[in-house]
């Protein structure tokens, strides 16, 4: 009966948005009465594993088949589904990333249950109904989502809750197997490249985003976002127009059509705030805005912003973060 | 080769959101509806797929009501075949991929793309779901698709990086930037549009799993907090002390 929380892992480390599933897990574990349960996918080892105690998981399952390193998609639905069944689970949360995305989806075929993916909050389980807040109309609204079925399949959107840490707590992290043979593993990758992050910062994950726009006038000025990025332990990320023109690579796109991110700090400099680049930042906790006209619309989103040239501003931001550490 | 072209009809990209009185559906007074954005991607790659072969047929599904043939038109202008209309409202994401399953297992489609996610409900759902439910592999969000013979070769997105994945067909992919430049239709293409095969189907009786209850705007910001550019680095020290955020 236990929830069955899916844990991403990447060179053993737990992904900073799977201890906010983790988190959710057990919150949601907490309010059905009853345990969580991890299962952890990717290249996990198992003293990081048995850390996730401090977010309230119980127990974790671990399959130490190698091949499990990479994401496949099938072998990864398969080894969750089996987890599922053995827990009799009847609520599952996973990440709301392109892998939580993929395996939640063929899983809720599978397991025959309800599906939602960008989910904002706990659910509310009052009244014997099951429902969800989630992100919907890129960014620009909110929906209440009733669940129904038996079972249920939770995404949860980035950021949008905080991973607890309960110092000390651990969990009993057990070895499990799926008894995956060669035929899951058909659509394995034959390849996997990573990208080159501006200070191993990944986008998706990152807390603080620095992003620049078609003000920034060109890729050979990118080292001033670089620079304040750096100085933030931020990532960088930027607008369509600069991806488009081959600026910036389409990866550190965010917008409606690009990638939607939810950090705590959003600094945006020479970006004039196209309804379509707020679908993708607008969760966003806190938005600084930079840019030389008063009347970009981008200031009506912002909770901060400066009205000048960012050539000048960025390197006095980046100075004064400097002083500060 | 066969392409399945599965499209959603969506607000344009600079709607303004506004829901009806009781906050209880999307109000759609006054909205431009195109064609989703990342479903152009899918359309446009099996287009140039077949034109890349020499053969073989796109078909464009559409699940929705009447109002989403000028759509539907616009994909056939653009260079798709034919065209199936599922005639019944999308009621949530596994309705849409039961009514996308059964056309594709009845007309045999080798190849099945659809766009990453729409971007009015933001599911990033039914691609699995139609993968699972055909029993094929799906390759979710793919930036790049080849085909050589049986076999495609795609590129996966995944968090920091991609992958690169071989597989047969039949398979599901769904589709994002940077896999081609998406067409726009021109005078020909428009004028043949016309005249071009329009099938309308009932939905099979299948139930939704979820439902929406309620929708609701984000809270509304406070106002900006503007800072003289002269003391830039005041900033700084606001987003330490005030907002808490470094």
């Amino acid at each position: 009966m236990s929830v069955l929380v899916v844990v991403e892992c990447d060179k053993g480390e737990v992904k900073k948005s799977s201890l906010e599933v983790a988190t959710y897990g057990a919150q949601v574990a907490a309010q059905l009465g009853t345990t969580a349960t991890a299962i952890a996918v990717g290249e996990a080892i198992e003293a990081n594993l048995a850390k996730l105690g401090e977010q309230g998981i119980s127990k974790v399952l671990y399959d130490n088949e190698p091949r499990l390193k990479d994401f496949v998609n099938n072998a990864y639905t398969k080894l969750i589904a089996t987890a599922a069944q053995q827990e009799d689970s009847k609520v599952i949360v996973l990440a709301n990333s392109n892998i939580g995305a993929s395996v939640g989806s063929r899983l809720s075929v599978r397991l025959q249950a309800a599906l939602a993916t960008n989910v904002v909050e706990l659910p509310k389980t009052d009244g014997g109904q099951f429902t969800v807040k989630r992100g919907a109309f890129s960014g620009k609204a909110f929906s209440d989502v009733v669940l129904s079925g038996e079972r249920k399949i939770i995404a949860v959107k980035k950021n949008s809750i905080e991973a607890q840490h309960e110092a000390g707590k651990t969990a009993e992290v057990t070895t499990f197997s799926a008894q995956l043979a060669d035929a899951d593993f058909a659509d394995a990758p034959s390849q996997v490249v990573m990208q080159d992050q501006a200070g191993g910062i990944l986008l998706p994950e990152a807390e603080r985003v620095v992003s620049g726009g078609r003000g920034m006038k060109g890729p050979e000025n990118w080292g001033l976002i670089e620079d304040l990025a750096k100085a933030l332990g931020a990532a960088t990320a930027c607008s369509k127009p600069v991806s488009d023109v081959d600026w910036r690579p389409h990866h550190e796109h965010v917008g409606q059509t690009g990638i939607t991110v939810s950090p705590n700090l959003y600094i945006a400099c020479g970006i004039s705030g196209a309804i379509q680049h707020l679908a993708g930042v607008n969760s966003s906790k806190v938005i600084v805005v930079i840019n030389k006209d008063p009347e970009a619309p981008f200031f009506k989103a912002a909770d901060y912003g400066i009205v000048g040239d960012v050539f000048d501003v960025l390197p006095k931001l980046t100075a004064a973060v400097k002083e500060l550490s | 080769m066969k392409f399945l072209v599965c499209i959603s009809n969506v607000p344009d990209t600079t709607t303004k959101i506004a829901f009806t009185p009781d906050n209880k559906e999307f109000n759609k007074a006054g909205v431009q509806f195109v064609i989703n954005p990342w479903d152009e991607y899918a359309l446009t790659r099996a287009i140039e797929l077949k034109e890349a072969a020499g053969s073989g047929t796109v078909t464009v599904l559409n699940v929705g009501e009447a109002d989403t043939e000028p759509n539907i038109r616009k994909a056939l202008a653009i260079g798709a075949d034919d065209a199936i209309r599922v005639n019944a409202a999308p009621k949530d994401a596994f309705f849409v991929a039961q009514q996308i399953a059964a056309i594709a297992k009845e007309g045999a489609y080798d190849v099945i793309l659809m766009g990453k996610e729409s971007i009015d409900y933001n599911g990033f759902q039914v691609h699995g779901m139609v993968g699972e439910l055909l029993g094929i592999p799906t390759v979710a969000p793919a930036m790049k698709l080849d085909l050589s013979g049986n076999t495609a070769t795609l590129e996966r997105e995944i968090e920091g990086g991609k992958e690169v994945i071989r597989v047969n067909t039949p398979f599901v992919a769904s589709c994002q930037q940077p896999m081609c430049e998406p067409r726009i239709p021109n005078m020909r293409g428009i004028m043949t549009a016309r005249t071009k095969p329009l099938k309308v189907v009932p939905a099979t009786t299948d139930t939704p799993r979820t439902q929406v209850a309620e929708y609701a705007l984000p809270p509304k910001k406070q106002g900006v907090k503007l800072i003289p550019a002269e003391s830039a680095g005041d900033l700084i020290k606001l987003l330490r002390n005030e907002a808490k955020v470094i």
